[in-house]
């Protein structure tokens, strides 16, 4: 390769670059992602009051002018409660994603970096963990405990995290065996630095792939808790409870239950473009290195 | 017997960067008479390796032959379709690659793959087939002619498996056979075997071949006429005597010039002084220790090694001789089983994890691979500062200043300080590791085979680098590598290791005329040189039956080279642990043998006949 011709790059070009890779589909997955997340926002924002407001239209109506979505099982505007269900939908999935994706990448790279007695039981603990089902895990508890949004969030992030410690584990133990690694060994640096400055920056793009995977599943996760009752408690609900609420339009094809519907499969197939168009993920990143 | 090819004004271009297309092989053209041997010299980024396979009408993938024509016997090779192209490889034009162990199914018996060519194409029955593989076997001086093919490919050694895929490649008497590297990745005396069979079987069936290669030596022994390329396109074109001797293009002499690197000296050390490191009876390896303390697969046995301040000291040895494990026991990246490393007249503890932070500044290690001893997620500036941080607490301006000393240092520009190491060359990148070890402020520097993955004109450089280093700084080497021409050219003394044991070590100045150790021997009788017909006096001097031995019992300080020993001596070598001999003038020999026996054996060059009962 000429380096001669390589300009340093600044950030400005760099950030540039960053979505110039991005498909056509990836930049639509953003754009939606973007708005839900801006959705949520501004249901943060409106009072109460406006949310839960029953109007004189009458139960299960269809789309009108006055009620764009409809109306639910109560007579209340569809198009309101969906607004309002935005932040529990994705509040909860994301922190709990967070929550177990930090708390994963962090015991992975620890056993990466350790090995030997500490990578051998974390290990194993965490596998004993994968292998109950996580419906039945969160049902177990939630029956236990009682619902309650930080108790869900929890739940969702005690599920999700031996997978992703898994995945974080794996790409680390590669890194750990390059040469570079060991230069930093050699120079006496602690375990701490390793991991966080030498191992962790070459997996980030994997690792935000896994996340927005992660974060997928958790979405469905919290939506059939929520169909199921065990998920966030009335008069509260996220997309996943309005869809049971409103199981009585089914029959009529009413859009109260098919609007929430729609609304989990938009975001979901908009957080999988996203993931797809990730730095380090896409084939012309493998390409480079 | 092969074919007149004639290639005019060959282009191939690659997709560049931006979009556009740049070309990598600009209108090269070549004739090679039947049963020639052309030799396609470069460095790499050359094309050689891209002539060589749009020889077969094959671009790799992002590139395109543009233009030019491509003609085997009467077949234009560049006008046939893909499935013409299809018949063509393989039986009339083949490709032996210069991994043979990446080009082996290992799931399937050799037999299986060898054959295999003349399946696809449908030659001959497969009984004609197995019995034509086995007499390529025979001629290529193959162990077990008749049985090799039923193992599988892990079960032979690596040098075995190039002359298979030569085999598989005369399979259908091509018109035309390409080399492309295909002893690049072997030891020397491994190479030697591969390159004669090569050569024999060339010359009996006369095979018109490409042999693409960067080593000079090796082509002097091989090809007819070079052809040297830089850049993709021709330097110069001649009998490869006209070549060697009478070069006319400058870059050609540049070549010829870093093939036969000249001595670059230091200064030498203080007699009497506290040696700087020293290395007494070190035993290491993998793998859990046994009750008397020896370690599962032992890779170093009793090695001892003494280094003076300034002084640059040698370790020689093929692969799996133990010198990378010398290195890291060194750093304190493996723990030895046995014996001691002392730094300064103090012991060294074990492992980094219990040597102190000025220990660990004052020796410093550099990897072969600059690509991934180099952190691709770190600037250039990054990677040097965090030892100055590290060992000197260094911050702000003071930080940069020294960074751009360092940079200096190592004649790299200041641009590259925000760069990633993707933007660097190897060289490059290699300066840089360099440049990351000298920002300790070091005494002690492990080389660890830091030339060995450039090109020889870069490496060159890097060694020039090395000895101007070492004057300025004052800085003392621990050079490792498997190329006894850069050892020689770098350090003051030279320690030879064979499978973990010290067998011979020697001062610079006694090179040329100390007695040799069998294998150390072997070792500089290996490497070839650049002139015509050095492989034919070597070949008769390593041919000769081995005397019998017993195979010892316990091979716990055996001599390691019993096995390919000319000089062995039956019920000494086998049941005897060797004296070290000191010979004087830094000369220390362990073997049964007299210093005069071994310079018999030097002097003749052939067998001493009173060891072959």
């Amino acid at each position: 390769m000429n380096v001669a011709t390589l300009a340093p790059s600044t950030t400005a070009t760099k950030r540039r670059a960053w979505l110039a890779g991005w498909s056509r589909a990836g930049k639509l997955g953003l754009a939606v992602l973007a708005f839900w997340v801006a959705v949520a926002i501004y249901a943060c924002f409106v009072p109460d009051s406006a949310l839960g407001e029953m109007s004189d239209a009458g139960v299960f109506q269809g789309m009108s002018a006055q009620n764009w979505l409809g109306t639910d099982y109560l007579g209340r505007d569809m198009l309101m409660r969906i607004i309002a269900g935005t932040p529990y939908t994705i509040g909860v999935a994301f922190i709990a994603t967070l929550i177990a994706c930090a708390v994963g990448a962090v015991l992975g790279l620890l056993a990466a970096v350790t090995g030997g007695v500490v990578d051998a039981t974390l290990s194993r603990v965490l596998d004993t963990l994968i292998s109950i089902p996580s419906k039945m895990f969160s049902l177990v508890i939630i029956a236990g405990f009682g619902s309650s949004v930080p108790l869900l969030i929890a739940v969702t992030a005690i599920v999700y995290m031996p997978g992703a410690y898994r995945i974080i584990r794996s790409l680390a133990v590669n890194i750990n065996a390059m040469d570079y690694v060991l230069v930093a060994r050699a120079r006496g640096e602690g375990k701490a630095y390793i991991m966080r400055r030498e191992i962790l920056p070459n997996i980030t793009g994997p690792l935000l792939a896994d996340m927005g995977l992660r974060f997928v599943y958790a979405l469905r996760l919290l939506a059939s808790l929520s169909f199921l009752g065990l998920g966030v408690q009335p008069p509260m609900a996220d997309w996943g409870s309005l869809v049971r609420e409103n199981l009585g339009a089914l029959p009529i094809g009413g859009a109260s239950v098919l609007a929430p519907a729609f609304a989990i499969a938009v975001l979901t197939i908009a957080v999988n473009l996203v993931i797809d168009n990730l730095p380090g993920h896409t084939d012309a990143d493998r390409e480079k290195h | 017997m092969g074919a007149t090819v004639l290639v005019n004004e060959l282009r191939v271009v690659a997709q560049a960067a931006g979009g556009g297309e740049t070309e990598i092989v600009k209108g090269v053209s070549f004739r090679i008479e039947p049963g020639e041997v052309l030799a396609l010299i470069g460095e790499s980024g050359s094309g050689k390796t891209t002539i060589g396979l749009a020889l077969m009408g094959y671009a790799r993938h992002g590139c395109r032959i543009a233009g030019g024509s491509v003609r085997i016997g009467d077949t234009e090779v560049l006008e046939l379709s893909e499935s013409g192209r299809r018949q063509l490889r393989g039986r009339r034009v083949s490709y032996i690659a210069q991994s043979a162990a990446a080009s082996f199914n290992p799931s399937r018996t050799i037999m299986d793959q060898v054959v295999e060519t003349a399946h696809i194409h449908s030659l001959m029955p497969r009984a004609e087939a197995e019995k034509k593989a086995v007499t390529l076997f025979r001629e290529l001086a193959l162990p077990q002619p008749d049985t090799i093919g039923q193992r599988y490919p892990h079960q032979v050694s690596g040098g075995q498996l190039q002359r298979l895929m030569a085999a598989m490649a005369l399979m259908s008497d091509p018109d035309l056979v390409i080399f492309d590297e295909p002893t690049t990745a072997l030891d020397v005396t491994t190479q030697i075997e591969v390159l004669h069979a090569f050569r024999r079987v060339v010359r009996e069936r006369k095979t018109t071949a490409v042999y693409v290669t960067h080593d000079l030596a090796v082509v002097a022994q091989m090809a007819g006429r070079i052809l040297v390329l830089r850049d993709g396109a021709e330097r110069e074109i001649g009998t490869t005597q006209q070549i060697i001797t009478t070069p006319k293009d400058d870059y050609t002499r540049s070549l010829i010039a870093a093939a036969n690197p000249r001595a670059r000296t230091g200064e030498g050390h203080a007699e009497g002084a506290t040696p700087l490191l020293e290395v007494r009876n070190l035993v290491a390896g993998y793998g859990p220790l046994d009750k008397h303390g020896r370690p599962a697969s032992p890779v170093l046995d009793d090695v001892s090694l003494r280094l003076y301040r300034g002084q640059a000291i040698g370790v020689i040895g093929e692969s799996g001789s133990g010198k990378t494990t010398l290195a890291r026991a060194v750093a304190g990246l493996i723990g030895p089983a046995g014996g001691q490393i002392m730094f300064d007249g103090k012991p060294l503890p074990r492992l980094v994890s219990q040597r102190t932070p000025e220990e660990l500044r004052r020796i410093q290690i550099v990897f072969q691979m600059a690509d991934t001893a180099l952190n691709p997620s770190h600037t250039i500036a990054d990677i040097l500062a965090r030892p100055l941080q590290l060992y000197r607490g260094l911050k702000g301006e003071a930080l940069d200043k020294r960074i751009a000393q360092l940079l200096d240092l190592v004649q790299l520009p200041q641009a590259c300080a925000r760069r990633l190491p993707v933007g660097l060359s190897g060289g490059q990148k290699q300066r840089v590791n360099l440049a990351r070890a000298l920002a300790a402020d070091p005494d002690l520097i492990l080389c660890d085979e830091v030339t060995s993955a450039l090109d020889t004109v870069v490496g060159a450089a890097i060694l020039d680098l090395l000895a101007q280093l070492r004057k300025e700084l004052g800085v003392s080497y621990m050079f490792i590598s498997h190329d006894m021409n850069t050892v020689r050219a770098v350090c003051d003394e030279i320690v030879v290791l064979y499978a973990g044991q010290k067998v011979e070590s020697l001062t610079r100045s006694a090179f040329a005329h100390a007695p040799r150790h069998p294998y150390f021997h072997l070792l500089a009788n290996s490497v070839p040189e650049l002139r015509q017909g050095w492989l034919e006096e070597v070949g008769a001097a390593q041919r000769a039956a081995l005397p019998l031995v017993q195979a010892p019992t316990d091979r716990a300080g055996i001599c390691s080279f019993l096995d390919r020993c000319p000089l062995r001596v039956a019920g000494l070598c086998d049941s005897k642990t060797p004296p070290r001999r000191e010979l004087g003038g830094g000369v220390e020999v362990f073997c049964h043998r007299s210093a005069d026996e071994l310079l018999q054996l030097q002097k003749t060059k052939a067998q001493p006949q009173e060891c072959t009962a």
